[in-house]
């Protein structure tokens, strides 16, 4: 990990300082691969493009499509080189093979918000070098100078000659030639852009409307089985034995065995798998997870809270600037409590699997499929290589499916093991929320203090939660000096480990600690925006402490606060405008402002809240102003930043979940609610022009709506929520 | 047991308690209709059934014979795709995509009942339907489109 480290910190640290560096183009080293050309009927021009004689351009696209717009900003990239419509190109999701390792993480994983960002020099490097191979193999055959050459729709023409040929009918002369790919190659300057920048319709939306769509849940295989796992009630638990007898005796089943995840029933459709699932008799061992509850979590996170954690940072004097404000009365201390999420993706988990010989085959949605392989390569005791995997399009993912331990995976292999056919496993949703993998339950402890003229002077935090590195292959990677920075997403000023800095605001004193929470009772995973999902609420909501405290308004003292960053300050800017901050409101009504960084792109929200005197409330109204650099698609921008501030949205609303003796409480999605169309608010999106390189736009607008909400809340009657969900505090979204 | 969908006459043999989702999924391979949740939660099954938007994750088969099963498959026309499937593509509503049959279906079973909702009317008519992307924003716009469109036609 540690290459992909400094890779990663470097080039954060370039794009936040460099301007105009959409023109450093032409000499980025992507990783592709000289032996890709071979020639031929259907030639691979690079790892990226393989063009046939029918001219059908093809893209191997390595980031996985979950609704986030990756094959949408991939193709457009690749087509504004190749100067062909990007909805003519057909994708291929190319194979798990190195060559296709995203190069910041280095591993074959979607993840971060850094599609756009990542893919953004090598897809118009693929796209350009393959139209330089096109240019140079009509120049030699039809002689003529290269100079004189246009490409349009697919179609190489020399206009003085009247000579024209598709790419598809130059692959002849490429092979003839050996025309090889060139070095390097020049981009287009943005001025010449003709799709990078302009509104695009989703490439693959098509399918999506009108039912043809493939996800993963839907692909059907000959003789394929279907399996539902029984799992243990307690995360952890084990079978310790079981009856089948009833179930075997059932319509069309034909196997029960037990694996690690419980007891698995293979039948010849999923609703006759599931209801001789109901069947079985088990007997579980509940492991060492049994008696744990997410009370007793909060209790002992509180606890841990008062003492020491491991430091992360302590600018200037924190404890003797709280000390000293202490007895003049300028200090608040306030302690935030984030639940245990779901990610409850619509489409359930699922894989399928097929183990023959030495070697294996799936068909499964997934954001990381270098782990996937690795996970099933170790378990099935068989070359990496041997493993491959199809992707189909994922109905969501919000990270979920990006699971360290490869556990939906992984068990349809194991499922598949022994069986002479494909076996499909397919989640129910009571599966999903009792037996999935969570948001860590997290406790942020603050302190602060506030100078002579109401301005933050000291600020000590506390964090305390599962970290969801720790112990695993991106510890240390992700962690320095034992803390996992993604526990602190946000809450730093100054550089740590591979991120630049967390917040973009300035505080003289600042201290800020952590720990790591013992690793029991759920398995801890990313959840869209991961850190930020908790820190945000915390970092926001006390910094609106903090200027209430100061007599400051909560605007005000984030401008200033950012005086020293000019990408946040003017977001800051244009949200007051545009939000119409100083407009007083209604009785009962509040306005409330969060910002926050992540993965370059400054993001700030206003909200505006209407509460009833029974605490039911609504959102009418979101502001937010995003700078995620150059926009690429500003028209898929906005559907994320719409869709990922429902997401936050929902959480921060009634998002929980609750472990009792071990068991999750929830288990669908009338005790684990979700944002539903009425409880949407009207959303105003701002992206502003910028020239920087692509900056993510996935998870960024899922983090400030929980403060800014919480913030408006208060604005609008006083009373400060520091237990989440709000619906847990008697404020009920409608 | 003889089930008409999409104007076809299919034969079936699923158990009579199969619900209707799993045959049109596992037996008749009509796979755009979705599983979310199985306890008619989500609307990500929505089909019509005589017209009417019902959860087909809770309804057994056995009580749609000779019932008139409308899916997503079904919507489009040899003249290309219905009004509302032109609303969404225009508008650019799909994400993960997932969800958007059951929306797509819901859709136009209220237009059937409502030619002009209102936003209110709308986000009534559309509450079962969840969309873990939050798309809201944009089925309602497609919602607005998809009604104009429908009046074009029916004035043309």
């Amino acid at each position: 990990m540690s290459d992909t480290l400094t890779a990663r910190s470097l080039s954060r640290r370039r794009f936040v300082q460099s301007s105009g560096a959409l023109l450093f183009a032409a000499q980025c080293p992507v990783g592709l691969s000289r032996k890709a050309y071979a020639g031929g009927a259907g030639a691979m021009m690079n790892s990226f493009v393989r063009i046939d004689p029918n001219n059908v351009i093809t893209m191997l696209a390595n980031n996985s499509e979950f609704g986030n717009g990756a094959y949408t900003v991939m193709s457009m990239m690749l087509a504004e080189e190749l100067d062909v419509d990007y909805r003519s190109i057909a994708l291929e999701a190319a194979p798990t093979t190195p060559e296709y390792y995203s190069p910041l993480f280095r591993e074959y994983l979607t993840a971060g918000s850094v599609t756009t960002g990542s893919t953004f020099m090598p897809m118009r490097t693929a796209g350009a070098k393959a139209r330089a191979m096109l240019l140079e193999a009509a120049s030699q055959d039809w002689q003529v100078p290269s100079a004189e050459l246009t490409t349009e729709g697919g179609k190489v023409t020399h206009a003085a000659s009247g000579r024209s040929s598709t790419y598809g009918e130059l692959l002849e002369a490429i092979h003839r030639l050996d025309i090889q790919p060139p070095e390097t190659v020049a981009l287009k300057d943005p001025s010449e852009f003709k799709i990078l920048g302009k509104p695009a319709r989703r490439y693959e939306g098509a399918g999506k409307v009108d039912g043809s769509a493939e996800f993963g849940i839907d692909i059907k295989l000959p003789g394929m089985l279907y399996g539902a796992i029984a799992r243990p009630p307690v995360h952890s638990g084990s079978v310790i034995d079981f009856d089948a007898t009833e179930s075997l005796a059932m319509p069309g089943v034909v196997k029960v065995k037990a694996i690690r995840a419980g007891v698995v029933v293979l039948a010849d459709s999923y609703w006759r798998a599931q209801k001789a699932r109901a069947k079985l008799k088990i007997e579980w061992d509940r492991g060492v997870n049994d008696g744990v509850s997410s009370e007793q979590f909060y209790a002992d996170y509180r606890a841990l809270a008062d003492t020491p954690g491991l430091l992360a940072e302590d600018i200037g004097d924190a404890i003797g600037a709280l000390d000293a404000a202490e007895t003049a009365g300028n200090v608040i201390e306030a302690t935030y409590e984030m639940p245990l999420l779901a990610h409850a993706t619509l489409e359930p988990m699922n894989c399928i699997a097929r183990v023959e010989g030495d070697t294996c085959t799936i068909w499964s949605g997934t954001q990381y499929q270098s782990n996937d392989q690795e996970v099933i390569s170790r378990f099935l005791g068989i070359p990496q290589q041997n493993v491959t995997i199809h992707r189909p399009l994922m109905g969501g993912s919000f990270g979920r499916r990006s699971s360290k331990t490869a556990d939906y995976t992984v068990e349809a292999v194991e499922a598949a093991m022994g069986e002479s056919v494909p076996v499909q496993i397919i989640w129910s949703r009571e599966e999903d929320i009792r037996s999935g993998h969570y948001r860590p339950l997290f406790v942020h402890k603050l302190r602060g203090s506030v100078d002579e003229s109401g301005m933050p002077e000291a600020w000590h935090q506390v964090a305390v939660g599962q970290s969801l590195m720790q112990g695993t292959k991106h510890d240390p990677g992700y962690m320095v000096r034992g803390i996992d920075i993604y526990s602190l997403d946000g809450c730093l000023q100054e550089p740590f480990g591979v991120f630049p800095y967390g917040t973009s605001y300035q505080i003289p004193n600042h201290r800020v600690e952590s720990h790591n929470a013992p690793k029991k009772g759920i398995v801890p995973q990313e959840w869209r925006s991961v850190g930020h999902t908790h820190t945000g609420i915390a970092y926001e909501c006390f910094l609106d402490e903090m200027a209430h405290k100061g007599g400051i308004d909560p605007m005000e003292l984030r401008l200033r606060l950012t005086k020293d960053h000019a990408r946040m300050n003017r977001v800051l800017s244009v949200l007051k405008e545009k939000c119409d901050w100083d407009k007083p409101l209604a009785p009962g009504r509040g306005r409330g402002v969060a910002s926050r960084i992540y993965n370059i792109s400054p993001v700030a929200q206003a909200v505006e809240v209407t509460v009833a005197e029974n605490g039911d409330f609504t959102v009418d109204r979101v502001v937010c102003v995003v700078d995620c650099g150059f926009a690429v698609n500003p028209l898929g921008i906005e559907g994320q930043v719409e869709g990922g501030l429902a997401y936050g949205l929902g959480g921060v609303a009634f998002g929980n979940i609750d472990i009792v003796n071990g068991e999750v409480q929830q288990s669908n999605f009338h005790d684990y609610p979700v944002m539903r169309l009425p409880q949407m608010p009207k959303v105003e999106v701002h992206i502003l022009p910028s020239d920087e390189p692509p900056t993510g736009i996935g998870e960024q607008a899922t983090t400030p709506i929980a403060p800014a909400v919480a913030n408006a809340l208060f604005n609008a009657t006083g009373r400060r929520v520091r237990r989440f969900p709000l619906s847990s505090q008697g404020f009920n979204l409608v | 047991m003889k089930l008409t969908v999409n104007g076809n006459e299919v034969e079936v043999t699923s158990e009579a308690d199969t619900p209707l989702l799993w045959v049109l999924r596992d037996e008749l391979n009509l796979v755009g209709t979705k599983f979310g949740c199985g306890i008619a939660q989500c609307g990500a099954c929505t089909v019509h059934l005589d017209g009417v938007a019902i959860r087909s994750c809770v309804t057994p088969v056995a009580a749609v014979a000779n019932k008139d099963i409308q899916t997503i498959e079904g919507q489009a026309t040899e003249t290309g795709l219905s009004p509302v499937q032109q609303a969404w593509l225009e508008t650019d509503v799909a994400q993960c995509g997932y969800c958007q049959s059951g929306q797509i279906m819901a859709a136009t079973a209220l237009l059937a009942q409502n030619a002009n909702p209102s936003d209110p009317e709308i986000d009534a008519a559309m509450a079962g339907n969840i969309c873990r992307c939050g798309t809201y924003p944009r089925i309602r716009k497609a919602v607005h489109l998809a009604a104009a469109l429908i009046a074009e036609e029916q004035s043309a």
